[in-house]
């Protein structure tokens, strides 16, 4: 800081020179760094995408992927407005069959034109959420379960390690044809699609949390246990008053973990699958070859990433939250 | 805007909302047409259309019911009725288009080809190219203990049977496959070993060294000029003139369980193919336009309008005019012939896909059961009875057979009659012949 010397004349106390010192330090630690470390981040980015020549044109830059998300935009719009061309012509062919067959019941069907950027955002965010929900549904009670007790953890022990390590990938055919076999019905609730997804997700994302829960569940201070045997409490009471308050924190982490791969396997899946969602936008644009795929595909990165991070800290919230609560 | 009412005899869709697959090739574009331009709508069809990462997702989806029909390779319906491959029993009430695919060789294979190819007075090599000028290449690649690997979309894809039919011709020995024996590889006895690539990935392959040579759908070939990565050298309308490509299939309980939706999904198509063709081609710029969407095939306008608007690029600056590179209506583009069916029974046949011997009239009795040119006439009738396609522009539905006179225009000018299978399968000096099982 060279203005430090042309303060000296200013009637500041040596105090209060100090402490202002240390809030812009402070401060800078907050918000300078990163903004340097993001500003490098973009310098070398620029610079090594126009070195890369790909044979759909250069990599592309922080510029070309600017102008994508402006372009992304543009198109979101536009295909509002052709849905609501599309919903006023349903309507009047509705009215028009309606006026010739009285007994008709005109339904209103959904618009059938193509998914924007923005819709596949919330598409594989609805899904996520749902599969990783359901994760946790289920995990964490046998997380708990398998804590409490040793010979269940040494029952089901070796089967969640067996199928930890298993790529999302290799579960989705399996998925995709269980379903395809199981969930047979002529006006489905929700899209096969969503069902295959979800459930790929659920598959790859229960695992940490369990192993987590049970080792939260598994770690809890002798001395809490004591107390609770000399209450003579019961066993539901137990859980929740102490196994529960205890474990938290490691369930949450079981859940960070969780979401994190939960997030990392959706985008897999739907690429592979075609499953509507920030995936298959990625593999439509990767097939489609054009001069703009790339910058679109780096688009969406971002996206991805910036979500993931958004869930990341959305878990850590409601685990402050949960923690304070406790105390 | 075309009123429903107006063909009172035909009925409401009894399924109105549709959803139908793709693959991101040109040819879909009736199916993208016939969305755009309202003719889905006006039939009271409320569909969906949803690209597809390869030929194996889209067919089980079709399958499995998760979609209701597609954009199908004309070999798909067939072997999936006959079993080859997953066994369902998939129709076509419609053919898409003609034409349409092409070969193309990396820059290498095509400086080595070049020496063996004649030239006109302006230094241009003469087309057809033969596989002639690709043997002695693929030989030295033999000697030096090499495999030349070429690239093809799928098994029972019309690329597999071109590629092999360019390459018999021109003497190499494509391979055979022998289910029976648990090889599907189709790489037995193989001289050029042919293997599966999803089309949009066939330029990167290409430019990776993976493959020397493909066999596929525009916008892939020109893609491969537009990059400098690869040189087409033939394209399939050379191979055997105004060949059928793609085909629109459902699943023969789809057509029945709603056979009004299948009329009119079929009008619809056929309108679509109409408006591409019309007025010599005058629509097709604008159709470019529409694949381009990204949520269509969606890759350069330039690219895709090379091909579809009359001319192909072989060698950069190369450009010559094909005006029949894509047929979607003329010629009665669209009409599903058995013939056309049974051309596609033979090569599985002659490659060894179909393991053992049939009677000509298995051949005739498997393209009936697919191919149904009765749901194509219904549809047809009403179109022309509503006034928007005149009769002229249909086959006379009367006196059809279903099978097109003996065809002529093949590159190694074999005649192919369709009600002779047998015969024909023994006429190639490459393949196997009656009687013969691996």
């Amino acid at each position: 800081m060279s203005s430090i010397s042309s303060l000296e004349n200013a009637e500041l106390s040596k105090g209060k020179l100090q402490s202002m010192f240390a809030q812009i330090l402070a401060s800078s630690k907050v918000l300078l760094l990163p903004l340097v470390g993001i500003s490098c981040f973009l310098l070398v980015w620029a610079i090594t995408a126009n070195s890369i020549n790909t044979s759909l044109g250069k990599f592309p830059g922080p510029v070309a992927v600017l102008t994508q998300f402006d372009n992304l935009y543009q198109e979101h719009v536009t295909e509002r407005q052709k849905a609501q061309a599309f919903y006023e012509r349903q309507h009047k062919r509705n009215a028009d069959r309606v006026a010739k067959d009285p007994s008709y019941q005109a339904k209103v069907r959904p618009y059938t034109g193509k998914e924007t950027f923005w819709d596949q955002i919330v598409t594989s965010l609805i899904t996520v959420m749902s599969g990783f929900g359901l994760a946790a549904f289920l995990a964490i009670p046998l997380g708990i379960l398998m804590g409490l007790n040793a010979s269940v953890q040494a029952a089901i022990n070796p089967i969640i390690q067996l199928f930890k390590p298993v790529s999302p990938l290799a579960w989705l055919p399996l998925v995709t044809m269980v379903v395809s076999g199981v969930y047979v019905s002529a006006d489905p609730i929700v899209a096969k699609s969503f069902i295959n997804s979800m459930l790929t997700v659920t598959l790859c994302s229960v695992w940490p949390m369990i192993i987590n829960t049970a080792i939260g569940v598994s770690r809890i201070d002798q001395d809490l246990l004591n107390v609770s045997q000399v209450l003579r409490l019961s066993t539901w009471t137990h859980i929740k008053k102490i196994v529960l308050p205890a474990s938290v924190p490691m369930i949450f982490t079981g859940m960070r973990l969780s979401l994190g791969v939960a997030w990392m396997v959706l985008i897999a899946a739907e690429m592979l699958a075609q499953n509507p969602g920030l995936g298959k936008f990625v593999w439509d644009e990767f097939q489609n070859g054009s001069s703009e795929s790339l910058s679109r595909i780096m688009a969406a990165v971002l996206v991805i990433g910036f979500i993931g991070f958004l869930l990341d800290r959305g878990v850590l919230a409601v685990q402050r939250w949960a923690s304070w609560e406790k105390h | 805007m075309v009123s429903i009412g107006a063909q009172a005899e035909l009925g409401y869709p009894e399924k109105e909302e549709l959803k139908f697959g793709f693959i991101k090739l040109t040819d879909m574009a009736p199916i993208a047409i016939a969305y755009e331009k309202g003719y889905f709508e006006d039939e009271g069809l409320y569909v969906t259309i949803e690209a597809q990462a390869n030929w194996k997702v889209l067919l089980d989806g079709v399958i499995d019911g998760r979609l209701d029909g597609a954009h199908m390779l004309a070999g798909q319906p067939i072997a999936a009725t006959i079993g080859y491959g997953t066994e369902a029993h998939i129709i076509t009430p419609f053919s898409m288009d003609l034409n349409g695919n092409a070969i193309t060789v990396s820059n290498d294979v095509w400086a080595k080809m070049k020496p063996n190819i004649a030239k006109q007075a302006d230094g241009k090599p003469v087309h057809p190219i033969k596989a002639d000028a690709l043997k002695p290449v693929v030989d030295s690649y033999t000697q030096a203990g090499k495999p030349f690997n070429m690239g093809m979309v799928f098994p029972v894809s019309t690329h597999n049977y071109e590629l092999r039919y360019w390459l018999a011709a021109g003497g190499i020995h494509p391979g055979y496959y022998a289910p029976h024996k648990g090889d599907t590889s189709g790489q037995i006895d193989a001289q050029a070993l042919l293997s599966v690539t999803p089309p949009p990935q066939m330029p990167s392959t290409l430019e990776a060294g993976t493959i020397y040579g493909y066999c596929v759908g525009e916008p892939w070939n020109q893609q491969a000029v537009f990059k400098g990565i690869g040189v087409p050298v033939v394209t399939d309308y050379e191979i055997w003139k105004d060949n059928p490509e793609k085909v629109f299939g459902i699943t023969a309980e789809f057509a029945e369980k709603y056979p009004n939706t299948t009329i009119r999904l079929t009008r619809a198509l056929i309108r679509a193919a109409k408006w591409l063709d019309d007025n010599n081609n005058a629509n097709r710029p604008e159709a470019v336009k529409i694949l381009s969407q990204s949520n269509y095939v969606g890759a350069d306008y330039d690219v895709i309008a090379n091909s579809m608007t009359g001319t192909f690029e072989y060698e950069k600056g190369d450009k010559r005019s094909v005006p029949d590179f894509n047929v979607f209506f003329r010629h009665n583009a669209t009409y599903p012939y058995y013939s056309d069916a049974i051309w596609y029974l033979t090569q599985m046949r002659r490659w060894g896909q179909i393991a053992d011997d049939k009677p000509d009239t298995w051949y005739k009795d498997v393209a009936a059961k697919v191919y149904r040119p009765d749901i194509y006439a219904k549809a047809a009738k009403s179109l022309i009875a509503d006034k928007l396609i005149s009769a002229e522009s249909f086959p006379n539905f009367e006196t059809e057979t279903g099978f097109k006179q003996p065809q002529t225009h093949f590159i190694d000018d074999i005649v192919y009659d369709g009600s002779k299978p047998n015969a024909y399968i023994n006429s190639f000096a490459i393949g196997l012949k009656q009687g013969e099982r691996l």
